[in-house]
Parts: C-alpha cells; structure tokens; sequence
C-alpha cells in the first residue's frame, strides 16, 4: 500500500509541518515516509508545496506525480495541481480560501471549512492541524493516534491545547463528510 | 604581576584525538534522542558526524547546507565540542584544518558557490595529509545558480578542484539513511589515510525527511588516527612506515610537527628546489589512495543472473540512484535485463567495476543531474566495450523513472 500526498498553500499555512508531522505518524506506524517540501524566498506569502509518500515498501523514487490526495489550501496551488491527481484520488480544498467553478470530473472531492474551523477555535494558525485531522479521517494512510502525538511533539506547550482540540474538530469534520459522501453513494 | 603558567598548552580542554569510549558514544545518542528518527539529509549528515567523534565544526551558512551549521551549533556544545561561524568558506576550511592538527576530528558543510572558494584550503589538507571532512550539499551552478534546487554538478570539482596532483576520496548517498551512515564512513577514510573526504549530498536528499535509525556502539567502527609510535626526539612528521600513510602528532603534545603547502621532507621542512623530493611526496600522496582502492571503494551491484547480450546496464550515484531503482523494477517487470551499479564512491573512481559492467551489458545508460560528468569517467573505463549513453538534466528536478525507462528501452 502505497500513498502519495501533495498539501499546496501560501507560504506560512504551516503545511510543509502537516507533512512533517504526517510522515512522523507514518515512522511511528512502523511504515516508511518521505517527506519534501519547495518554497519561495519568502517567509510568508509565496506558494508553498509539501509532498509525503507513505508505503509499506521501501520508497525509491521519493517525488510525487500524480498525487493520491491533494490537500489545497490557496487558488493557484489548486490551480496549478489539481490536474495531477490520480483517477481514483482525494481532493480536500479549503471552502473559504479556494473558490470552485465546478468540481474536478475524477477522484472524490471534499469542500470543507478547514480555516473557519479555525477561527472558531480562535486561532487561523491551526488550520493545518484541523487539515491533519480531516486527512485522517477521510484517508486513513496513518493512525489516529500516531498522528495526534506527532502533533503534540511538534507543537509548543503553551499552545498543545488549541492544537489537539483542531486535530479533533479536524477529524470529526472528515468523518462527516465521508458519511454524508458514503450516503450520498447509497 | 603574570601568573605562572601552571599547564601546558596540551592540556587544554580538548582532548587530543583518541578512541571513544562507550559512555561518550553514549553521551551522544542521548542527546540526539529517540533511535528512530523522521529528519532531513543535513540532520542525519549533523547526527553523523557527531557519533563518528566530531568535535568541531567551522561553517558559513549557505542553502541547502544550513541545517547542518544550525544542528551543530546547538548540538556540539553538549558534547563538549566547539562550532563557529567563519567569515566564509575559505576561513572554514582552514579552521577544521587547524581544529584537527590541534587534535579534534572536524567538519565543514557548504554547497556549491561555498565548495569553489574552499578548493585552495582543500589542497592544503591534502598536501599536509590532515584528516577532515567537507560536505557539499551541491545546487545547481555555476555561481549562485539555483540555491534552493538539488544538482551533482560538483563531482569533477571534488576531484580536480585545487591544483597539482593529489588524490582524495567522495562518497554519494542516495538516502537519508545513508547520510549518516557515509558521514561515519567518511570520517573513518580520513582518519585512516590522513585525507580530506568529501561527501556530495544535494539540495533534494539535504532538505528530504526520511526515517532515520540511529547506531547502537556495537554496530559501528570508529576509526581513530594512526598516534605516533617512535620517541619524541625521532619522530618525523611525514616519515613514511612503508603503508604511505604517515602517523599524526596532535600540535602542543611534544612531538615535532610542522606543516607547510610547500613541497616538504619527512621532517615538514621546505623542500621546495628538490625534484627526487618533490616527485616522492606527490607520488605518495596519490599511491596511499590509489593502492588502497580495494578497500576504499564501495559500490552496489543489482544484476541479474546469467547475464545475456541483450543487458543493458545502467550506472548511477547519489540522489539519481533512487529514480534508478525504481525505473529498474518496472523494466524488469516487463521482462527487460537490466543490471545496475550504484557507485557510492566516486573517487577513487571504480573504474574496475564500470569496465566489468561493460564487458556484461550491451549498452549502459548513465542519468545525472549535469551536464556529463561521471559520464566521461564511465566512457573511460568503458574502453570502448559497449555503448554509454548519457541522460543529462538540470534545473533542480529529478530524472522521473519514466524518463529512464524511455531511454533503456531506446526511445528516449
């Protein structure tokens, strides 16, 4: 089984630490990951792309091309990569920060409110934990428990709290979208 | 009124060089942690060195080689080493040099504008046989070039960077594993041939994450370098033994030592007006590397068994190994021959191995991130066996396993 995962945001959205944090569950899994990343200059601002192969075989080519599940979190990173998503992959775009003409003709697409959720909890900063938890969800490339301790060690202590707490809305939030895509389906 | 000084320079804080014992290793392990790690080329290079008995670091900071410097500098204080910044890279060089003459196993990393101003000082560890280790997480050149993109355009450079005739050895490592694991390698060469050692990482396996198991102290060998044997009043610092490999004096512990660029005799004086002499020492320099070859040189072999004419060969080294790997299982999936050779030690070149290659595979096909390099050594050894075809790329994107497949089945 082999998963490949392409999160594309502004720079500063904090994915290249989603997919940090994801390999680390994938590691702590007993699997093995590749994590990569490519960013502008800047420190916030420009586009930032973080990729995450997670296998139970050795990975030898460690780049992704047609992508599993892409996670976008900006337009032009949803522009830009949407098209290179395998027939069969996951979409999850951000409803607020990426606007959709119409939904990609292949793969299965999610529109979910990742930085309002967010907000609601009173910080935009955890919106790519809010994303960890719903690419768990949905996905299931890595364990939920794994993935909640690689978020607490890589959070600061005065912020764990509001961190975990994202991970949770995160994940109750994919887990009702894949409900509602399952019910969709019957 | 001066206080007397009550202890000589040699008993300073830093040891002289010498073997690690178990509680020191130890040491080292805690501090770096958990066993099982999921971190960058540049930590595992930093994780490396430390466990192979670094002590001193001298860097300037330069994408894709920071980590490196910024690890170090939090890391070796703990361990009771020392980590500076240097003005630059021609400064770095000449600090690990000297951090080593005084007794520490030391280390610089760079990457590719940082490489080029180093090659002077890297002559000079080679012409005064002083062990140290130079990474260069290379990006795409020349100049400034691509700072943030992967390359293996630094491969010839490593080799014939600084002028006149010497030998020194480069390792390439294909993963974040391996980082580590040819960090230890590399210092363990240098301290056994008294030779600068480069490791050529790149900005994509630099700044990739990968999990990472650290070494227990039964698992790895350290290698120590070769301690002066003869009394003080006799020892010559360059006094070939008949193994071409001079033993080291650590400077401030007695022994005479003295060390010029300058064309030297035994004793490390100038002995620049003397033909024999000069001849003697380069011829040395490059035979205590060249005769060694055997046990220097590493490589992988994945061939086939039964190799018939229609095998194509395939030759890879460092990052491009891995789009290597996996264009080979799907060719052989469609039932094609294939036998690769990954060079981990790209100089000494293996020049043995790649000529064994050619008299087995009709063609070999040779991917690197230049434009040609190890190709012109491959054709070289080759000696007109076989066919080698190039496949050349730059700009800080890997050979897809498509774009290998395309060529091996000749439709590139």
């Amino acid at each position: 089984m082999k998963t490949e995962m392409r999160f594309v945001a502004f720079g500063g959205q904090g994915i290249v630490l989603a997919g940090v944090m994801m390999g680390e569950a994938a590691i702590a899994d007993g699997i093995n990951a590749v994590q990569s990343q490519s960013y502008g200059p800047e420190s916030r601002g420009g586009a930032a792309k973080s990729e995450v192969i997670i296998s139970d075989e050795d990975i030898d080519y460690p780049m992704v091309v047609e992508a599993d599940c892409l996670v976008a979190l900006s337009q032009p990173g949803y522009d830009r990569y949407v098209g290179e998503v395998k027939p069969d992959g996951t979409i999850l775009v951000d409803r607020d920060l990426v606007e959709i003409d119409q939904p990609p003709r292949s793969g299965s697409f999610y529109h979910l409110p990742f930085a309002k959720t967010a907000d609601k909890l009173g910080n935009r900063i955890v919106t790519n934990v809010v994303v960890l938890g719903s690419v768990c969800a949905i996905t299931g490339a890595v364990s939920k428990e794994k993935l909640a301790a690689a978020v607490k060690s890589n959070v600061p202590g005065k912020y764990l709290e509001l961190n975990l707490r994202a991970f949770e809305e995160g994940y109750s939030l994919g887990q009702e979208a894949l409900k509602r895509r399952e019910a969709e389906a019957k | 009124m001066r206080k007397p000084r009550t202890k000589p320079a040699a008993a300073s804080k830093y040891q002289p060089v010498r073997p690690f014992t178990e509680e020191e290793f130890s040491r080292v392990r805690r501090v770096l942690g958990q066993k099982v790690l999921f971190v960058q080329g540049d930590a595992a290079v930093s994780y490396g060195a430390l466990l192979a008995g670094c002590r001193f670091f001298a860097g300037y900071p330069i994408t894709p080689a920071t980590e490196t410097s910024e690890i170090l500098s939090q890391l070796l204080p703990r361990v009771g080493g020392v980590c500076i910044q240097m003005e630059d890279e021609i400064a770095s060089v000449g600090a690990i040099i000297g951090a080593s003459r005084a007794g520490a196993k030391s280390m610089t990393a760079t990457s590719g504008p940082g490489f080029s101003l180093m090659q002077e000082n890297i002559g000079y560890a080679a012409m005064t046989e002083t062990p140290c280790v130079i990474v260069d997480v290379q990006r795409s050149g020349p100049s400034t070039g691509q700072p943030t993109e992967g390359a293996q355009g630094d491969i010839m450079q490593a080799k014939w960077g600084s002028h006149g005739d010497y030998e020194l050895i480069a390792l390439s490592p294909s993963t974040v594993q391996e980082c580590l694991d040819l960090t230890i390698d590399a210092f363990n060469l240098s301290e056994i041939y008294s030779v600068p050692v480069i490791l050529l990482t790149d900005g994509i396996i630099g700044h990739m994450r990968e999990k990472v198991v650290l070494p227990e102290f039964e698992e790895v060998e350290l290698v120590w370098r070769k301690a002066p044997t003869r009394p003080k009043d006799e020892f010559q610092p360059f006094f070939d033994d008949g193994s071409k490999i001079p033993e080291t004096a650590t400077f401030g512990t007695g022994y005479h030592t003295y060390i010029t660029g300058l064309t030297h005799s035994d004793t490390g004086y100038p002995a620049t007006d003397s033909q024999p002499e000069h001849h003697r020492l380069v011829s040395r320099l490059c035979a205590k590397i060249r005769d060694n070859r055997d046990k220097i040189i590493k490589v992988q072999k994945d061939y086939q068994d039964g190799a018939e004419e229609n095998t194509i060969g395939i030759v890879s080294y460092g990052v491009t190994s891995r789009s290597v790997n996996s264009a080979v299982k799907l060719l052989r999936r469609e039932g094609l021959n294939i036998d690769h050779l990954r060079i981990i030690t790209n100089w000494p070149f293996p020049e043995k191995e790649v000529a064994e290659l050619a008299g087995r595979a009709g063609r070999i096909v040779i991917p690197e991130l230049n434009l040609g390099q190890v190709y012109h050594s491959v054709r070289e050894a080759a000696a007109g066996q076989c066919d080698i075809v190039p496949m050349w790329k730059t700009g800080g994107e890997m050979h897809t396993p498509d774009e290998i497949i395309r060529v091996v089945k000749g439709n590139g």
